[in-house]
């Protein structure tokens, strides 16, 4: 094993991730049981919170007369039709990103992978674009399966391309799929920059918002994501092995390229719904999971609850955020992003000896 | 050598370069037993070849459009004799755009080749550190937010080119040291974050100035005029004569921050000035024309497999960001005629598919 350079960050010793703090800062099941709790706390309250803020002033007690069926009029037909909705997106998006990072984060055993770093999103916005610009329709059910498709070639692309040669080291995914992505990047531009039609249709998508989206966008999602982290759960088992190295691994039973393919699968159905539903958001998927791991050190069964908790609660409150910072909103895609880069300049700082 | 891509290896990432030839063997310019400068005879014929090449595409060029200029008309019309119109066309559009897409380039080809000497990192470029999208934002924010006019973005380009480099190297400089890698990944994170922020500046515009920002963005060149291109030719009067006088210093510093010292060089000192100079290159283009990536990037890796020298070579990586830049918006002018795209967006998909066979091409000697 070579020590020097970026073909170190491999697991130093069985079981121990390189990216986790040297020891867990909570140990024992239930002290993790009660981060959950906890976090699961702060997700209602966020929940709530986000139904009363926003644009356009809603007084309290329309919000509250609304949600209990009292009123029926426009400014209560907000609260049910848009904020309700945008609450549950937010939280279906945060959990499928979340799960999405932690699993990706484990096939390519590299805490830097994140879906919007590695060109997933990519490959799901380039394949909306291309269905848009054919179709000329923007609606969520005519493009869905292009943004999976999207994705799930641009994941395959960029592992295969980033662990050539002597295999997936983080800093060589993170540029195979910065290359990927330019390429896609670059010719999605060139669409959309020529038909200005598109360009409109697309560009409130590609910032990745929650604005004005409604309740069909849930219901569409949901399916994919609940598949999604199920799977992920169900794979955990192997994931764990997985991070032992491919050779402890295989010789605990791992079936790899199976194991491999699966979490590619839910990866792409993850993300592919997130980003169909709000557009590409990049460094959730790398900041939830980091979090999670300050909690569970490397336990992938503990990770992937714990990034569906966490994950939520970050892109809600990311989404509250934006609205109540400035007057007309900043789509969460752009908080997010502003949340999560110091979260992967820690990541960079803190990593004295991998060679970053 | 496993990944000599991401190691950074010194300044040479290609395992196979040809061997420098011993000092001695050199040839070299004697005017006197005791002036004699040493001459790299491949960098300089690989240099002039670069340049007749630029010449020769930069002439055909200006021949196509919408209006067919056979050459020897272009050629009267460039010493302003000939047909009225013809002559407005030539001097007032095309001739600029191609002027810009030389100067332009070649800065980029020099600002890339100062930076990887720098981070001794074949992907220590402008682009991939966050300079552009900076820049970029430093202009939005002037257009979009602050309403100046076309000066207003050139200062503000210029701003937010700074601050982010700043920025970018305050967050990767720990313990005193710069390392390569680390700017490369904080550059990632920190340009992330600036293009969800251009994003959401030109997302708050009306559709008519978004799509005028978003073309800027990506790097135009089809409403270049003169007024656009004086900066840039400013910018590198004043800026090659510092370099060249630092040319010596930079070569120093590739030998190692030790090495660099004990010929008695100021080796943080040196290494400020120079990324000053490197970023006011960058600058100096994204002002003018946007942010055009991964030229920076190319040209001098490009430029160092041709001449075959053990450092980045300057002059070489001028002259092959400035074919790079041109060709590409030819290529950007006639792919999709009479459609026209920004050149940016040629540079971007030719670039992700040069870094993709870079690191194929790293990946077949592991």
């Amino acid at each position: 094993m070579t020590t020097t350079g970026l073909d170190s960050p491999r697991p130093a010793a069985p079981g121990v991730d390189p990216a986790a703090p040297k020891r867990s800062l909570v140990e024992g099941t239930a002290n993790r049981l009660v981060v959950c709790l906890v976090a699961l706390v702060v997700l209602v309250l966020l929940g709530f919170a986000s139904l009363f803020v926003g644009s356009g002033e809603i007084p309290a007690s329309v919000v509250w007369e609304a949600l209990r069926g009292d009123r029926t009029d426009t400014l209560a037909l907000l609260v049910t039709d848009y904020r309700i909705p945008r609450a549950m997106i937010a939280v279906l998006v945060g959990c499928a990103l979340g799960v999405g990072g932690a699993l990706i984060q484990a096939i390519t055993r590299n805490p830097l992978a994140d879906p919007g770093l590695l060109g997933v999103n990519s490959g799901s916005f380039f394949a909306v674009v291309l269905s848009v610009t054919i179709s000329g329709t923007a609606n969520l059910s005519s493009y869905v399966w292009w943004s999976f498709l999207g994705a799930a070639v641009a994941a395959v692309s960029v592992y295969v391309i980033g662990s050539r040669g002597s295999g997936a080291t983080p800093v060589k995914l993170v540029l195979a799929g910065l290359a990927f992505g330019a390429v896609l990047n670059g010719i999605t531009y060139a669409v959309t920059f020529l038909d200005p039609d598109v360009f409109d249709k697309i560009r409130f998508w590609q910032s990745g918002s929650l604005q004005g989206r409604q309740i069909d966008t849930f219901w569409w999602a949901l399916p994919f994501v609940v598949v999604g982290v199920l799977t992920a759960v169900l794979l955990s088992r192997s994931l764990n092995a997985l991070a032992l190295g491919e050779d402890l691994a295989k010789s605990l039973g791992v079936h790899l390229f199976r194991t491999r393919a699966i979490a590619m699968g839910a990866l792409t159905l993850l993300c592919g719904a997130a980003t169909a539903a709000v557009g590409p958001i990049a460094f959730l998927g790398l900041m939830v999971p980091y979090l999670a791991r300050v909690v569970a050190r490397s336990d992938q069964r503990w990770i992937v609850p714990l990034s569906a908790l966490f994950g939520p609660v970050i892109f809600l409150g990311a989404d509250v955020l934006g609205r109540v910072l400035v007057p007309s909103e900043m789509p969460v895609g752009v908080v997010v992003a502003f949340l999560g880069a110091p979260v992967l300049v820690a990541v960079v700082r803190t990593r004295k000896k991998s060679g970053l | 050598m496993s990944a000599d891509l991401v190691k950074s290896p010194g300044t040479s990432p290609d395992p196979a370069p040809a061997e420098a030839p011993p000092r001695s063997l050199r040839p070299a310019l004697r005017l006197g037993p005791e002036i004699s400068f040493p001459v790299h005879v491949r960098s300089l014929v690989v240099f002039l070849a670069l340049l007749v090449i630029t010449v020769v595409v930069a002439g055909w060029a200006m021949t196509l459009g919408t209006i067919d200029v056979p050459v020897g008309t272009l050629i009267q019309a460039v010493f302003g004799s000939g047909e009225d119109g013809i002559v407005r066309l030539i001097q007032n559009w095309r001739l600029p755009r191609v002027v810009i897409a030389i100067v332009g380039g070649a800065s980029l080809g020099i600002a890339g080749a100062i930076f990887q000497s720098l981070t001794r990192n074949p992907l220590g470029s402008p682009d991939i550190i966050g300079f552009n999208n900076g820049a970029y934002s430093g202009a939005l924010i002037a257009i979009l937010v602050l309403n100046t006019g076309r000066t207003g973005s050139t200062i503000g380009a210029l701003i937010g080119g700074i601050v982010a480099a700043a920025i970018v190297v305050g967050l990767a400089t720990r313990g005193g040291g710069l390392q390569g890698m680390r700017l490369i990944v904080v550059g990632i994170a920190i340009s992330a974050v600036l293009a969800s922020l251009n994003v959401y500046l030109i997302l708050r515009a009306d559709l008519e100035t978004a799509m005028a920002a978003a073309a800027w963005g990506m790097g135009i060149f089809d409403t270049i005029t003169w007024s656009q291109v004086l900066p840039i030719v400013i910018a590198l009067v004043v800026l090659v004569p510092v370099l060249c006088g630092f040319a010596r210093s930079l070569r120093l510093l590739e030998l190692g921050d030790d090495s660099a010292a004990g010929l008695g060089l100021n080796a943080n000192r040196t290494r400020l000035i120079l990324i000053v100079v490197g970023v006011g290159f960058t600058a100096a283009v994204t002002a003018a024309a946007g942010p055009i990536l991964f030229v920076a990037l190319a040209a001098p890796q490009l430029a160092r497999r041709l001449t075959g020298s053990a450092g980045i070579p300057l002059a070489a990586s001028a002259a092959m960001g400035a074919l790079l830049l041109l060709v590409s918006d030819v290529a950007a002018q006639q792919l999709l005629a009479p459609k026209q795209l920004p050149v940016g967006v040629i540079t971007l998909t030719l670039g992700g598919a040069y870094l993709i066979g870079l690191l194929i091409a790293q990946s077949r000697k592991a």
